[in-house]
């Protein structure tokens, strides 16, 4: 369009026309803008983990003696077997997330990061860490203890063995 | 030296004559890429040590030898498990001056963040936050926590276990934010623990998108500097 086809001042109906088609083009800038916003953080938003399992067999429980306390370091898990049954613990401390670790002389947890521990049964012995070791489900399928570490167990939560 | 300037391929880069007018002068700052956000005089009160102990000037400087000696660290790291670990022992004991460059990256990091702190507090005491410089302010604090999110990306790279350990932790401070805090940490990991995902996101945060903004922030900021007539000053002392 030449500088001289503007016909200035513009008519009221021509106008409204450039206003309509100025809204139009920013709404479908603005609809693209924003599918292309959604589309990217779900980009970033992983449909395959190559992760641990969280359900998984530890064994056949008689072969597993009371007193025995099974660590997973891959999963972040312990198994502790004492004489009521099993229960299941998560190695991660409730502080501020570290890797605990077993310390079979003192029959406790221990965190390194900010010196946290626990006792056998997940309760906090010592440092800042503010509730007990997570429970982990256990369940007896097939004959074998299997952990389920998605789902979370009462505290006090021990799979009994007759 | 008039071999040098008198001839085209001279005058057609540098478009002034030589700096000995007043006229000169200007063109030689407004007529330079690099030189043009300064300002043409500046007034001795304001560029006295004193006044702002050069602490926004020795940031920025951090920050570009941090670009230098990252870009050239690029080289022999790569951001897998599998390799990372090994790459920074590499440059740490093969590489001819790998361990300067790796220290002075790691050194220059520490300097910076401790420079950005008190180039803020030195601005917060001399009131330098107030009109018209109130926006520039709150650039300087988003650069600020440009600074501290690049020092922390940088943290994970080489894959020890200071690395994992510290990294695991601001994580899970992400982790504590109400409601979308989950999402915000499995986003940031690419995971729900800290693996081969975590490190290549942490690595392309670090080399490419922060120091991205970084560099766009830090443009704004020393033009909005020169916009606001230089560096704040006091009135002048009354005879």
């Amino acid at each position: 369009m030449l500088l001289d086809d503007l016909k200035l001042p513009l008519d009221e109906a021509e106008s409204e026309r450039r206003k309509f088609l100025g809204l139009l083009g920013s709404g479908a800038l603005g609809i693209a803008a924003l599918g292309t916003g959604v589309v990217t953080i779900r980009f970033l938003d992983p449909n395959v983990l190559f992760e641990e399992e969280a359900r998984f067999a530890v064994g056949r429980p008689e072969d597993i003696a009371p007193g025995t306390v099974i660590v997973l370091p891959r999963q972040k898990v312990y198994v502790v077997r004492d004489e009521r049954g099993f229960f299941a613990l998560s190695a991660v401390c409730t502080h501020l997330g570290c890797m605990t670790r077993y310390e079979r002389e003192r029959r406790g947890f221990a965190c390194p990061c900010h010196g946290s521990r626990f006792d056998v049964a997940g309760r906090v012995a010592a440092g800042p860490a503010p509730r007990p070791l997570r429970r982990l489900h256990v369940a007896i399928e097939r004959g074998q203890v299997v952990v389920d570490a998605k789902k979370p167990a009462d505290d006090d939560f021990v799979l009994k063995i007759a | 030296m008039s071999w040098l300037s008198d001839n085209r391929v001279w005058r057609s880069i540098v478009r002034h004559g030589f700096p000995d007018s007043n006229r000169n002068r200007s063109l030689a700052v407004v007529s330079n890429f690099f030189l043009h956000v300064h300002p043409v005089k500046a007034r001795w009160r304001a560029i006295e040590f004193r006044r702002t102990l050069y602490l926004g000037g020795l940031s920025a400087a951090c920050f570009f030898i941090l670009v230098v000696t990252g870009v050239l660290l690029m080289f022999y790291y790569r951001p897998a498990v599998p390799h990372a670990y090994h790459d920074m022992k590499d440059l740490e004991f093969v590489v001819t001056a790998g361990l300067f460059l790796r220290n002075l990256h790691r050194w220059g990091a520490h300097a910076m963040v401790a420079l950005v702190f008190l180039h803020m507090t030195v601005t917060f005491f001399r009131g330098a936050y107030r009109p018209p410089r109130e926006f520039n302010w709150v650039i300087g604090v988003l650069l600020f926590v440009g600074t501290i999110l690049l020092s922390y990306t940088g943290y994970l790279l080489p894959w020890d276990q200071l690395a994992y350990w510290a990294v695991t932790v601001g994580a899970n401070m992400a982790d504590a934010t109400p409601v979308v805090g989950e999402k915000i940490k499995f986003l940031l990991l690419g995971g729900h623990t800290i693996d081969e995902n975590a490190l290549v996101r942490f690595y392309v945060l670090h080399c490419v998108v922060l120091p991205y903004l970084l560099v766009l922030g830090i443009s704004v900021h020393v033009w909005r500097v020169r916009k606001d007539g230089g560096i704040h000053l006091p009135p002048p002392e009354q005879p």
